[in-house]
């Protein structure tokens, strides 16, 4: 009876199973591994980022040295700043999210496990490929890639499409894992647990989660412009045929400044968590708090011409920016002070992560006191591309996302590893951290307000500038020893840490109502929430609860491993590569074996089968 | 603690019919946020088109060489295809296969005809040529432009001059041809998928009345797609030749 009599199989490959060593991690879709890999991997690639920051400060630490060229210079801080945006803060927020969103709400995974593999692998990927670049001269235009510095005729190296493929590669990682995150918090929290009776930390990185959605495209859109640009000689910021330049900078910072956000955000999730529970105080102002973050992002796309003030827009444009741009500052005010407001009165132990959560609102404070400085565009004139800049983004980026990570990191260890952070080292850690990051960026403000231009790889004698420079560099060697003091303690603490307990902090969320380490089904029963703060309250009621001991064989049915995340990103990696050479015939071979193995990867995992048919866990 | 008591499949992904918080499916909720920030994509282009609209500074404009009638063929085409599409759905959540695939067939030759129709309009576009006449100073008459002026020589009543809009001419070939195009792609992906789907309907089990969350995937995408042409179809061409812009 039908019109195609035809009845076809399509052959499937089995997944894997019970993957042991290299292969279980290559082919895992555990929430919990994909985060330790994402973590992992990031500060692996801040550590990177540090060096190209290291090599600048030793050149800038004296006046007419010549450690690097000009050249490479240009190309260090251009590095510098995508590898600590794209590779470093973005992914070790990406960590958390993995580890935590799952554990806070009461789920056993992420909603598309496997789109989750994917976001890391894609993520790896981009990273290899911009850091890739180094050979043959890194892009060295910045990492706002302004035109025309990134035009074939004046950058006709392959710096600049090494870093365009990799930008839109990282765009795939993060909408993958953006959306992954977006329906996994709206649509599998524990039963009871509302949206507002959520944490702040799921809340926070909600709001990142649909920052990123809709920031992304843009600079995609952007990139494929400059792509298109350079490689068929379009006209899009071509000015001999009309193009504008200008078009290149809206389209960035329409991007560009949600993105900070995208930094911020999830830091002040963790802040948010940290403080009551060293406070022993419930949050204050929980809605306030959230309703804040909800106005940041929603306001984040008001402002971005606060990076244009002195491109000329007009004194409409620029008074309209700076008065957004004040206002802005209104929500996060708000939630300074609720923080504060947390801990006034609070029972308050001073354990490393309330260490870094306190450090985080002072450095955050002082950054986001410069950026109201510079909010006002008349002053703006006199700030703009000065090392006065650079002072205000590090405060922010390294004194506030950074400083509230390692919070995280302090906070959360015991869960991720099941054994105590050592704390001795971590007070180590934290206060040459605070005296080392000041003694670095501090100066910066001197030496900007002083009319020192940033982006310079060399300065004359007697400009005034010798001291504070010195001093600048001379506190990067303090955040080295810092952070090897930190890569120890991880290790030590690993390795021979003591057991944790379940709940070593008293704490107030899900996450602690496990044991620890998490086990690989978070939750033997899944949770029936009945108050923000479920974990506190039940212990309130009911002090003497134990937390059970993780199962040794259980029957929890779970999403199996993969291969084909690994195998798509893969394919991705080869076509960029390919397409990066796009004048020869090798390369476009590469690049079609690549998109060749994307393709197989893409339509075995669309038909993967859902479980292994020899088992018979299966409903 | 007070727990509930859960089935094995809760929480699991990848099981078409999940319990979860909303009782929206997964995918389809990912389906609205990827078309969210499809949005932005789009939006991003068309701003970038209207940024430089009426900007270039030399070669053919809109008015030159949009032929309204036939863009509108396709459009209607597309619009077509998109009641094609809810007519497939309809008739899989009916349990009818064959209509089910006649319809999915017919969305998927509609799309691919209104790519056709677009291929055939971007080489169109690009060898387009005008017909010039010279009056007897050597002067066009029917052309103004200042691009074939050396043309008109003693003995030359009239000639066809090639005036051809590629991307590399001016801003409007550049924005026009990234801006269709990369509309063209969305739709030469979306016939991928549904031949994709058609194929794998032939599958025993995959592809039925209960299991049609793959096909209400495809069709948001699909009609998504073709509102989006609807925008650019009025911002593009419909501006570009009515004098109101």
């Amino acid at each position: 009876m039908t019109l195609f009599p035809i009845q076809i199989s399509i052959p499937s490959i089995p997944r894997p199973v019970k993957p042991t060593g290299l292969w279980s991690w290559l082919t895992t879709i555990d929430h919990k591994r994909i985060g330790i890999l994402y973590g992992v991997t990031a500060f692996i690639l801040f550590l990177s980022g540090g060096i190209e920051a290291t090599l600048m400060r030793l050149q800038l630490s004296g006046p007419e040295l010549d450690l690097v060229s000009a050249e490479v210079y240009n190309q260090l801080f251009t590095m510098h700043g995508t590898t600590m945006i794209f590779l470093a803060i973005m992914p070790m927020g990406a960590a958390f999210f993995n580890f935590i969103i799952p554990l806070q709400i009461g789920a056993r995974d992420v909603a598309f496990p496997r789109l989750n593999a994917f976001s890391y692998w894609t993520f790896l990927a981009g990273a290899i490929m911009l850091k890739l670049s180094w050979i043959g001269g890194a892009t060295n235009a910045g990492w706002f890639g302004y035109a025309p510095l990134t035009s074939v005729s004046q950058n006709p190296g392959t710096g600049i499409d090494f870093w365009i493929i990799s930008l839109q590669i990282l765009g795939v990682a993060s909408l993958a894992a953006a959306f992954n995150f977006i329906v996994t918090i709206i649509n599998m929290r524990a039963p009871g647990m509302h949206m507002m009776r959520l944490p702040v930390f799921i809340w926070m990185s909600f709001i990142t989660a649909i920052l990123l959605v809709l920031a992304f495209p843009v600079i995609t859109v952007a990139l494929i412009e400059l792509t298109l640009d350079r490689y068929y000689d379009f006209n899009f910021f071509n000015v001999a045929n009309g193009g504008s330049v200008v078009l290149w900078q809206h389209l960035f910072w329409v991007f560009g400044h949600p993105e900070v956000y995208i930094l911020i955000l999830p830091a002040m999730g963790i802040v948010s968590e940290v403080l009551p529970v060293f406070s022993r105080k419930p949050l204050f102002g929980y809605s306030t708090i959230v309703l804040a973050g909800a106005i940041i992002a929603f306001m984040g796309w008001m402002v971005w011409s606060h990076h244009m003030f002195t491109v000329g827009l007009g004194p409409a444009a620029n008074a309209i920016f700076t008065i957004t741009t004040m206002l802005i500052a209104v929500p996060t005010g708000i939630k300074v002070f609720n923080w504060l407001a947390t801990i006034w009165g609070g029972s308050i132990k001073l354990n490393t992560p309330m260490l870094f959560s306190l450090g985080f609102i002072a450095m955050f404070l002082i950054g986001g006191i410069s950026g109201v400085m510079h909010a006002v565009s008349a002053s703006d004139a006199q700030q703009q591309d000065t090392y006065f800049i650079p002072a205000h983004i590090h405060y922010a980026v390294f004194g506030g996302a950074i400083m509230a990570l390692m919070s995280g990191v302090h906070y959360w260890f015991q869960k991720t590893t099941g054994k105590m952070f050592g704390e001795i080292l971590g007070k180590f850690h934290f206060w040459t951290l605070m005296l080392g990051q000041n003694l670095t960026f501090f100066p910066m403000h001197f030496v900007g307000l002083e009319g020192m231009p940033r982006r310079i790889y060399t300065y004359a004698e007697g400009m005034g500038w010798d001291l504070w420079n010195g001093v600048s560099t001379f506190g990067v060697f303090i955040l080295i020893i810092s952070f090897l003091a930190f890569m120890l303690n991880v290790i030590k603490s690993w390795k021979s840490g003591p057991i944790a307990p379940a709940d070593p902090w008293d704490a107030r969320t899900l996450e602690w109502s496990i044991p620890s380490p998490a086990p690989e089904y978070n939750f033997s029963e899944i949770p029936q929430v009945k108050a923000l703060d479920d974990w506190w309250v039940t212990k309130q009621e009911n002090p003497d609860i134990e937390v059970p001991d993780a199962l040794e064989n259980h029957s929890i049915h779970l999403p199996q491993p993969s291969y084909w995340p690994f195998v798509t990103a893969l394919g991705i990696l080869i076509a960029a590569y390919g397409v990066v050479f796009n004048d020869l015939l090798v390369p476009y071979l590469i690049a079609g074996i690549g998109t060749l193995v994307t393709f197989i990867g893409v339509y075995s995992w669309s038909l993967e089968p859902v479980n292994d048919p020899d088992e018979h866990t299966s409903h | 603690m007070a727990q509930s008591e859960i089935k094995d499949t809760d929480h699991v992904s990848d099981v078409e019919h999940e319990v979860t918080s909303t009782g929206l499916n997964h995918r389809k909720m990912l389906m609205w946020a990827f078309l969210g920030s499809d949005c932005m994509f789009f939006g991003a282009l068309i701003a970038t088109y209207l940024v430089y609209k009426g900007k270039s500074l030399s070669g053919p404009q809109p008015i030159d060489v949009f032929d309204i009638p036939v863009t509108s063929v396709s459009t209607f085409v597309l619009l077509m295809s998109s009641m094609s599409m809810v007519l497939a759905y309809s008739a899989l959540t009916k349990n009818n296969m064959k209509v089910f695939r006649i319809w999915m067939i017919s969305t998927a030759i509609k799309g691919a005809t209104f790519v056709g129709f677009q291929v055939y309009e971007f080489a169109s576009f690009s060898k387009h040529h005008v017909h010039v006449e010279c009056n007897e100073s050597h002067e066009m008459t029917t052309f103004e432009t200042e691009v074939f002026e050396a043309e008109c020589k003693p003995g030359i009543d009239s000639f066809s001059g090639e005036y051809g809009l590629k991307p590399q001419t001016n801003l409007f070939g550049t924005t026009f041809y990234t801006l269709t195009g990369l509309h063209g792609a969305h739709v030469t992906l979306g016939v991928v998928w549904l031949l994709s789907l058609l194929l794998l309907s032939f599958k025993k089990g995959v592809i039925t009345k209960e299991k049609n969350v793959d096909i209400d995937l495809a069709a948001l995408y699909w009609h998504f797609v073709d509102v989006v042409w609807i925008v650019i179809f009025t911002v593009v061409y419909l501006f570009g030749v009515f004098p109101f812009s």
